[in-house]
């Protein structure tokens, strides 16, 4: 399974922070290409704020459009950061070494992406600080017993977790680019390192935070996409939602939809960096072995939100279902989602060959997601357009361009943030791959010679 | 009495071991010698005695600040703005727990990143000996001694094979 080269500290050093030192002409036209998308974006957000939310698809009875299903799918896509990283390190699986840093990089973006979009739904934007528990002038406060305020308060300490997270980990590569850069950069990495030296203490502290953040930042991940979860289902104004199968159902097409982000994250930063000697086959099918576990726990859970709606005969969640099956174009996309999230992707992974090859994981990974992104948009639409009994209240929803604009600027947005940051800092920690280094052996077996890695108890 | 510091550049782990035994040897304190590497190695490797630290105190005080700021939180809102839903108590426990659980973990992961850097004696406004070739996968052993030990503690450092001596000037 263990495929990798021998490298010398230094060799890391170099290849790992050339993206940094050294850029290619391919990142610049990315980032720019990128950047006009999300400049685009923001464009729609100031035409939005201007003319208000009549602008969007969003009627009565859909008040929830494109903008909240963008909001669950980005959160969704944060989850993978904090469980591969946080889990493997607790469970020291050796192959996480490359796909921490970048999965916890996407968790954070796409985290902030995330955040973003309730902020643009509100219409009102500047007033999005209500939120908060902050005035004792007006006589309101926020009412803790709504969801909607338990969600600022996970999505915070999802948020500020993973990035100290992130900067914990960050100090000794800041250590290395403070060593191998000078002027503006040498100080600016020189003050980030805080004085780092690598001290035996310095060590010992820093394995001991990985396993106490990791231990801290995984109730947290449960947590985030459970109280989402709970933003439909506490809705008291929506009987399609009234199941309590929406946390751990959440919790797992996140975890579905994140793995498969990362995968896609990894393998163009592969192609984009030539970190071939990093991000080998190995990790890929790693990865796509889990993928597979998670994507068959997640059929479980869609199957039980499906019949459980069905189970009970409750009128609003039968023509949900009545919708998803036979109505076009509802149907379309339901069946778009089941093949594009389950039922091309997955049969796939079940191949060695399959999953150890890079077009293959980038097309499938690319595929779930796009499933997932509709399975956001089948759980949210059809039911606030048939949440009442009357049929004469029954609405749907079509996307305005702006919705369009503003929802392909977040993808523009989370990729370009992901490009900026490989600019500026290691998207693979060089002391994990170091330390990877002086874990691994090779023992002879008969006559057979095979990697070990050393464990330390 | 004035202090001298001198460091010592190995290139594998086996000679900077030596080296700390050779300083063990010599009388050197732990507290005065230090290992200096640009990956992290097993604890124990080089000879050292395991790291004392009090990180652990640090999620626990945070954690609970946090659970004392989401009560504070919980009770006040509800307190300022008293409504009463459906004939219930004012004060619903079910929304406190999630705060609670949330900004406890807050609160925890907060004090523990203090702890790292605190525990860590970081930040480090002046670094100290240091050769920049560390993170290129020398091995720094630096000591500390009084005034006088100049030629005793060179010998201990040199003669486990090091690549370089340098002090302080």
């Amino acid at each position: 399974m263990q495929d990798r080269k021998a490298l010398t500290d230094k060799q890391i050093n170099d290849t790992l922070t050339n993206s940094i030192l050294r850029t290619p002409l391919h990142w610049y036209i990315l980032t720019g290409f990128f950047a006009v998308i999300v400049l685009m974006g923001f464009v729609a957000v100031g035409i939005l704020a201007n003319r208000g939310l009549g602008m969007t698809g969003m009627n009565r009875p859909v008040y929830w459009g494109f903008f909240i299903t963008n909001f669950v799918f980005w959160i969704g896509i944060s989850h993978a950061g904090v469980m591969l990283s946080a889990i493997l390190r607790l469970a020291q699986a050796e192959w996480r070494r490359p796909a921490t840093r970048a999965a916890e990089v996407l968790t954070v973006f796409a985290l902030g992406t995330a955040a973003m979009m309730p902020i643009v739904h509100l219409g009102r934007m500047w007033r999005f600080y209500w939120v908060f528990p902050y005035d004792w002038a007006r006589g309101i406060w926020p009412d803790i017993r709504s969801p909607l305020v338990w969600d600022p308060h996970a999505l915070s300490t999802y948020l500020i977790g993973s990035s100290l997270f992130i900067f914990v980990a960050l100090i000794p590569d800041f250590a290395v680019l403070r060593d191998k850069t000078t002027g503006m950069a040498h100080q600016i990495y020189g003050a980030l390192s805080m004085g780092f030296r690598g001290s035996v203490r310095q060590w010992r502290l820093q394995a001991i935070a990985g396993i106490i953040l990791s231990a801290l930042l995984l109730p947290v991940f449960v947590s985030v996409h459970s109280i989402v979860s709970w933003d439909f289902g506490m809705a008291m104004a929506i009987p399609a939602w009234h199941t309590t199968i929406f946390a751990p159902y959440f919790v797992i097409g996140a975890v579905h939809s994140g793995v498969a982000g990362v995968i896609t994250v990894l393998i163009l930063l592969r192609w984009l960096f030539r970190w071939d000697d990093f991000i080998r086959r190995e990790h890929i099918d790693a990865l796509g072995r889990l993928l597979f576990v998670v994507a068959n726990a997640w059929l479980f859970f869609f199957a039980l939100e499906f019949m459980f709606g069905l189970y009970h005969q409750e009128g609003t969640e039968v023509v949900v279902r009545d919708l998803w099956l036979f109505q076009t174009p509802w149907n379309v996309i339901f069946l778009l989602f089941i093949f594009t999230g389950y039922i091309i992707p997955v049969p796939m992974w079940l191949f060695r060959s399959v999953r150890r090859s890079f077009p293959l994981m980038l097309f499938t990974t690319i595929l779930v997601n796009i499933g997932m992104w509709l399975e956001r948009f089948l759980l949210i639409i059809p039911s606030m357009g048939r949440k009442h009994s009357f049929t004469f209240v029954w609405g749907d929803f079509a996307p305005s361009p702006i919705e369009l604009m503003i929802v392909t600027a977040t993808f523009a947005l989370v990729f370009m943030l992901m490009l900026l940051f490989a600019k500026a800092f290691p998207l693979i920690p060089i002391f994990d791959i170091k330390e990877g280094n002086v874990l691994r052996d090779e023992i002879q077996i008969g006559r057979r010679t095979v990697q070990a890695v050393i464990r330390e108890e | 009495m004035s202090r001298k510091v001198l460091m010592g550049l190995y290139d594998t782990p086996d000679a900077a071991a030596d080296a700390v035994e050779n300083l063990q040897g010599a009388s050197v304190e732990s507290i005065d010698y230090d290992i200096l590497s640009g990956t992290p190695y097993p604890e124990g490797t080089f000879g050292e005695p395991p790291v004392k630290h009090k990180l652990y105190v640090f999620p626990l005080v945070g954690a609970a600040i946090g659970i004392t700021l989401a009560l504070f939180e919980g009770f006040g809102t509800q307190l300022a703005f008293p409504m009463v839903t459906g004939g219930k108590p004012i004060l619903s426990v079910p929304p406190m727990i999630i705060l609670c659980y949330e900004l406890t973990l807050l609160g925890a992961i907060l004090f523990t990143v203090m702890g790292i850097i605190f525990e860590s004696r970081l930040p480090r406004i002046v670094r100290g000996l240091y050769d920049k070739r560390i993170t290129e996968g020398l091995i720094g052993v630096v000591c500390t001694f009084d005034e006088g030990r100049d030629e005793e503690i060179t010998k201990c450092l040199n003669d486990a094979g090091a690549l370089e001596v340098k002090s302080e000037e």
